[in-house]
């Protein structure tokens, strides 16, 4: 049991998975309190950018985030975990435009069209389509008619679902995730292009999270698969398992990152 | 065919009252659901300039911090079902009236211009152009309702709301309205109708009764109390009134009629017998004087007795004569009625017609023998023509015509003589009303026994110059013939 009065353990969440499911992080968050023998509180925003800055004012232990936020802040950030999809750390990012265009394969052939963004420190949902524009020697200002950002991934799928944009950048990890949640949502749009795999979006600890918490926490996260709840948190989340990770796992967002001239801070 | 003014008032005064009651029932349930539309339509108006405006105010920050997202999902949950309650589509316009969102993308796509996507949005475009102030303004454009809200932020325009109602709610809504009121009225009707219908027929008996009751008349008058009506001032009491003096006063003509007829037949009676008394006493004078000569002088004289006995013989003839013409037999057996039988009676009335030197015109188209009894037909024609050849005078005209009709055979006798005063006419037919030529007078009078035995018609006209007497014989009469010829 969680020791009463203990300061809490407090992880903040991201759409980097879908993050809105209340019930589903209820029963995760008791369970984490109850293997970590303290309490613990799941920390949302609207923004990637907010939960960074949360963590950089150590007010979060903890944080599952995109890789891009990761390499930019990787000065302070340590790499917990890494869940395992598909049996590897990996993900893509898939462009999705709605199920009635069935001509579009890339991004370059979306000039002139409304596009949707997930978040602007996503690396499936940003980094990688504004990577992919520059090296066609454009932006996403110049190339789109308009475009915008919903500030989660499912909500991407929901504007080009509903023809809102004519296109957008999503987590495939989320997509396939949704594909088997929402077939309703999903089948509406159709994966026009996927990119490489990237290294999966980490769990990451900030300067808040003592060592010994670290690694207490490290150790949960990377047994869960072992005990039938955790198995059911895992199957539930879409993924295998959590597994350490190496910084190299995330050179290929740093590149992109330096090629568009962001160099990480 | 049946006209609608030939049908009975029974049936014609519920009927104008059913008609009058559903005209009435339907003009006033269309008003008051004309007038139940324009409220609904009012408030269904005012709900939405109230909602829109609260809408409106929620969009500021999403549209002053270009938040499209955030703009699109306000205006998806207040078109969802159950968020808004009426908008079918909301779409967002920014300063430049350029699309900046929609609920329908596929109509109004982000960044088109308004004016390009159709015909509303055309209008609506311009109506924008007009708009200045804060408030809602509304606009139906084909079947669709709009409000359009500006979107401002301290006193910055950040754009429009254009909230888009199909008229399919108000049109559920007003569906709804016209059953329940369409139901109610027809429930009223189906209570109203009857009672009006019994009323209608109650007020129709009185005029079915009266014109029943004059329908009869002609044939009969109705006896006192056979018309009965309410004793009302109104119309139908007047006309009941009148209709009943009317009566009475059909009855007491009646009646003067019949006493009339009774007092003339009396007369006739009384001429009659005058005229029997009249032929009889004449020869009975001259016998009574042989026999008082007789008895003086001639109980010697044999030649004296035989002449008495002449004279009296001669007197009991014409007694006898007078009697057997007054007794016609119309049932006297006879043979069929041939051409030949009218041509005797040709034959036999020249020599007359030479005697007094006037031209007899004979025109028979009898086909063959026809069943009438030769010899009444036969007597007929001879008085006729003899009074006919009587009345001329020197190288005067008596025309013919025998021939058959449709109905029988007609006889026509005309002549050019000298005319029957108009006061003559109406005893012409009786018994010794002998003419100027002192004739007894009874061939009119047997000539109208026979054609009256014989179920026929006997007329006369007469004026200066022409008189012609004409006779119509129907053929169906059962008449007892051939047995005893």
């Amino acid at each position: 049991m969680a020791e009463a009065g203990a300061d809490p353990v407090r992880i903040g969440m991201t759409p980097v998975f879908l993050d809105d499911q209340v019930g589903f992080l209820g029963a995760w968050r008791d369970y984490l309190a109850q293997a970590l023998g303290r309490p613990v509180e799941f920390i949302q925003r609207g923004s990637y950018r907010e939960i960074v800055e949360l963590m950089r004012q150590d007010k979060l232990h903890f944080a599952w985030l995109c890789g891009y936020p990761y390499v930019r802040e990787q000065r302070w950030m340590r790499l917990l975990a890494v869940p395992l999809h598909q049996g590897r750390p990996l993900y893509r990012s898939y462009l999705i435009v709605p199920a009635k265009d069935t001509a579009t394969s890339t991004i370059t052939e979306l000039r002139d069209r409304v596009f949707a963004f997930s978040d602007p420190d996503s690396n499936s949902g940003y980094l990688y389509p504004s990577y992919q524009l520059s090296r066609a020697n454009t932006s996403p200002a110049n190339f789109f008619r308009r475009s915008f950002f919903t500030y989660s991934h499912k909500k991407v799928v929901e504007a080009v679902a509903l023809e809102v944009a004519h296109g957008g950048a999503v987590d495939g990890y989320v997509w396939d995730t949704l594909a088997r949640t929402h077939p309703e949502l999903t089948g509406r749009t159709r994966v026009a292009d996927r990119s490489p795999p990237f290294g999966f979006p980490p769990f990451v600890a900030g300067p808040a999270a003592s060592p010994a918490l670290f690694k207490r926490m490290q150790e949960i996260l990377l047994a869960m698969h072992d005990d039938a709840a955790g198995a059911g948190f895992l199957r539930q989340l879409n993924l295998d398992r959590f597994a350490l990770g190496t910084p190299a796992l995330y050179a290929d967002i740093e590149r992109m990152l330096r090629a568009i001239g962001q160099p990480g801070a | 065919m049946l006209q609608f003014r030939d049908i009975s008032f029974r049936y014609k005064i519920p009927l104008r009252a059913t008609v009058l009651v559903f005209v009435t029932a339907t003009v006033l349930t269309a008003s008051l659901l004309l007038r139940e539309y324009r409220d609904l339509r009012r408030d269904m108006l005012d709900g939405s300039a109230r909602w829109s405006a609260v809408l409106s105010q929620t969009l500021v920050t999403p549209m002053l911090h270009d938040d499209l997202w955030r703009a699109f999902e306000i205006v998806r949950a207040a078109t969802s079902p159950g968020g808004g309650e009426q908008a079918s589509a909301i779409t967002l316009v920014d300063p430049r009236l350029r699309i900046y969102v929609s609920t329908d993308p596929a109509r109004y796509p982000i960044l088109a211009p308004l004016h390009e996507r159709g015909e509303a949005a055309r209008e609506i475009a311009s109506l924008i152009d007009t708009l200045s102030g804060a408030e809602s303004h509304s606009v139906e454009i084909g079947d669709k309702l709009y409000v359009i809200t500006p979107i401002d932020a301290d006193g910055v325009r950040l754009g429009h709301m254009i909230l888009e109602h199909t008229n399919t709610f108000m049109q559920s809504r007003f569906a709804g309205m016209w059953l329940s009121a369409t139901l109610v009225t027809l429930f009223v009707l189906l209570l109203i109708l009857p009672v009006s219908w019994f009323w209608g027929r109650r007020m129709a008996e009185p005029l079915v009764h009266l014109a029943d009751c004059i329908g009869k008349v002609g044939a009969t008058i109705p006896p006192p109390g056979a018309l009965q009506f309410e004793d009302s001032k109104d119309e139908l009491g007047q006309v009941g009134r009148a209709v009943e003096r009317m009566f009475d006063e059909l009855r007491e003509k009646e009646g003067l009629e019949r006493e009339m007829l009774f007092s003339e037949r009396l007369a006739a009676i009384g001429r009659l017998t005058g005229g029997i008394a009249h032929e009889i006493n004449n020869p009975l004078g001259g016998m009574l004087n042989a026999i008082g000569t007789y008895r003086k002088h001639g109980a010697s004289d044999p030649e004296l007795a035989a002449r008495t006995m002449s004279l009296l013989e001669r007197g009991l003839l014409q007694i006898r004569d007078t009697v057997s013409a007054l007794l016609v037999e119309a049932k006297a057996p006879s043979h069929p009625l041939a051409p030949q039988d009218i041509e005797d009676v040709h034959i036999l009335l020249k020599p007359e017609a030479a005697k007094k030197s006037a031209r007899l015109e004979w025109n028979c188209e009898l086909p063959d023998e026809i069943p009438l009894p030769a010899t009444l037909v036969r007597q007929v024609l001879i008085n006729l023509v003899l009074n006919a050849l009587q009345a001329v005078e020197a190288g005067g005209t008596v025309a013919c015509d025998i021939g058959l009709s449709a109905e029988g055979m007609t006889m026509v006798v005309r002549n050019d003589g000298r005319y029957i005063e108009e006061s003559r006419l109406a005893y012409l037919f009786e018994p010794f009303v002998g003419d100027s030529n002192g004739r007894h007078g009874l061939g009119l009078w047997i000539t109208y026994q026979i054609v009256t035995e014989l179920g026929g018609h006997i007329s006369v006209q007469s004026e200066p110059g022409l008189t012609v007497f004409a006779v119509d014989l129907p053929l169906g009469l059962a008449v007892e013939m051939e047995s005893a010829s």
